[in-house]
């Protein structure tokens, strides 16, 4: 099977909220693809329900081969011992340092002797720029160095499914370069496959396969970095160069300033 | 006006219904998941550490002014008849039947329980149980189980710390400042005190205490909604909820124990 994931026909609501709609998507294995789109647009709720973390309402999410709902916690915990997934605010544990951090993973996961141990979270460490700072508490390094610890954490079984989720978020010009780069050395060099939640056109178009654009929970567009760029879709359109102007409005739905104010009224 | 009053009763008698049977599932999944930590014990001996260290100061300082009082106020009720060689007797009943255990309870959740509560709500709150989850490590394994066994052997160390504490404040007040006969106090204190009908139910009842209170306050934590708000909702509620409970718990096991 060259899909690593599949989801099919995916819906997903909160309560009576509906989130996703409708979703029909595929991950190859060995691409890197990026999901994009606003805030607020179901992005991260698809990387919670390829790890399990939620269950779709309707459809279904298969990673290599099987369903992910229908795992029992056994099961699961097997399938997410090869996944590695940067959250959006890096949830590092604030009380181990940095390189506990980085080891936790193989600590619980590996029965590895500590010196082995100790010289894969380095070398992880190193990967990202922060070997230096492995003794450092999350509370002592900035939000972007957060961050990259929580890359390097993500990747430190060397995972078959990398997810990131917005990787590129608070990080500097350099940093964010780096990382990008990072992520598409990773994922050919470990023969994984990548999933980026990103905003951020630029980078994510450097290092991307493949590219799915969200809206309002169904898939608007979809194709390759430069199918995307060279696309007249006037969704993709807006995104891709950040007009203000769209099918995306900048305003919460609803009344109408004039309305508020009470303008139209008056006249 | 009425349906609404009957409305209103039955949706909180439903909501309690569904805590409480969602609370004991969850209790029985952190007992289910404190299987591997006989291999990992260090998880639980440095969480005893870190309670302890919470509550030992306020538990020593509140035993000693528990003494005091009960050094003095025996004094006062003994004298009037004459009884004031008992107060050594008095004062260790008192404590180790009672006040060592409830207050030892009372101050644990104050202090241990709000900071457990604190600690995992802000850990769900950033994502860190969620990151546990994805990385194939079960956060009642890892993160609630050895908390939950630390505090229940915690709490009947702490209760014995004070008990101990109280005596030799009771001890300073009656026989240094007051003055009762030294002898007497310490003879009658071991003549009275049995060791499985008073220390060994005291024990039983600090040990049911740090069950409750300990996972009082870690199910709060866990169940807290993800925000600043919601966590300090949890902290308010682990304090009135664990105390409530470890007073009601006292009433039914002094009931069953104390009852010839």
């Amino acid at each position: 099977m060259s899909n690593l994931v599949e989801i099919r026909d995916l819906h997903f609501a909160y309560g009576d909220r509906p989130i996703l709609s409708g979703l029909e998507m595929d991950f190859p294995r060995g691409k890197v693809i990026a999901v994009m789109g606003g805030s607020g647009s179901g992005k991260t709720t698809i990387l919670r329900l390829i790890g399990g973390q939620l269950a779709p309402t309707r459809g279904s999410v298969t990673v290599d081969g099987k369903a992910v709902d229908t795992r029992n916690q056994a099961a699961l915990y097997q399938m997410r011992r090869r996944i590695g997934m940067l959250f959006q605010h890096g949830a590092l544990f604030t009380d181990l340092t940095v390189f506990d951090n980085v080891a936790f993973p193989l600590r619980e996961n590996a029965n590895l002797p500590e010196e082995l141990l100790r010289d894969l979270v380095l070398m992880k460490l190193h990967a990202v720029g922060l070997r230096n700072a492995a003794m450092l508490k999350p509370a002592e390094i900035s939000g972007g160095m957060a961050r990259r610890v929580a890359l390097a954490r993500a990747v430190a079984l060397d995972p078959q499914l990398i997810m990131y989720d917005e990787p590129f978020a608070g990080l500097d010009p350099i940093s964010m370069g780096v990382t990008a780069n990072l992520i598409r050395r990773l994922n050919d060099a470990l023969g994984s496959t990548s999933i980026l939640v990103s905003h951020d056109v630029h980078e994510s178009f450097s290092i991307a396969d493949y590219v799915y654009f969200l809206s309002q929970g169904k898939i608007v567009a979809h194709g390759t970095p430069q199918q995307m760029l060279a696309s007249s879709d006037p969704y993709v359109k807006q995104f891709v160069h950040a007009e203000a102007d769209g099918p995306v409005p900048f305003h919460y739905p609803g009344r109408s300033l004039a309305d508020d104010l009470g303008l139209g009224a008056r006249s | 006006m009425i349906m609404a009053l009957l409305a209103a009763i039955g949706r909180g008698v439903r909501e309690f219904v569904v805590n409480l049977g969602y609370g004991t599932r969850t209790f029985f999944a952190v007992l289910g998941a404190s299987g591997g930590l006989l291999r990992r014990f260090r998880l639980v001996t440095d969480q005893i550490h870190f309670i302890g260290n919470y509550s030992l100061v306020i538990i020593s300082v509140s035993g000693l002014f528990v003494g005091f009082v009960l050094g003095l106020q025996g004094y006062y009720t003994l004298n009037k008849y004459g009884s004031e060689q008992a107060l050594g007797l008095l004062v260790a009943l008192s404590l180790t039947r009672e006040l060592g255990p409830v207050v030892t309870a009372l101050l644990f959740a104050g202090r241990a329980g709000t900071s457990l509560t604190a600690e995992i709500g802000l850990m769900k709150a950033g994502e860190q149980l969620a990151a546990m989850e994805m990385m194939a490590v079960n956060p009642l394994q890892r993160v609630l189980a050895p908390r939950f066994w630390a505090g229940v052997i915690a709490m009947p160390i702490l209760a014995a710390i004070f008990s101990a504490v109280g005596i030799l404040g009771g001890y300073v007040v009656g026989v240094l400042l007051i003055g009762v006969d030294e002898g007497a106090f310490w003879s009658q204190m071991q003549g009275g005190v049995d060791i499985f009908k008073d220390i060994a139910n005291g024990v039983i009842k600090s040990i049911v205490f740090g069950i409750a209170v300990t996972f009082i306050a870690l199910y709060q934590g866990y169940e807290a909604r993800p925000t600043p708000e919601g966590v300090a909702r949890a902290t308010t509620r682990t304090v009135v909820i664990g105390s409530l409970t470890v007073l009601a718990l006292d009433f039914l096991l002094t009931a069953l124990m104390f009852n010839t």
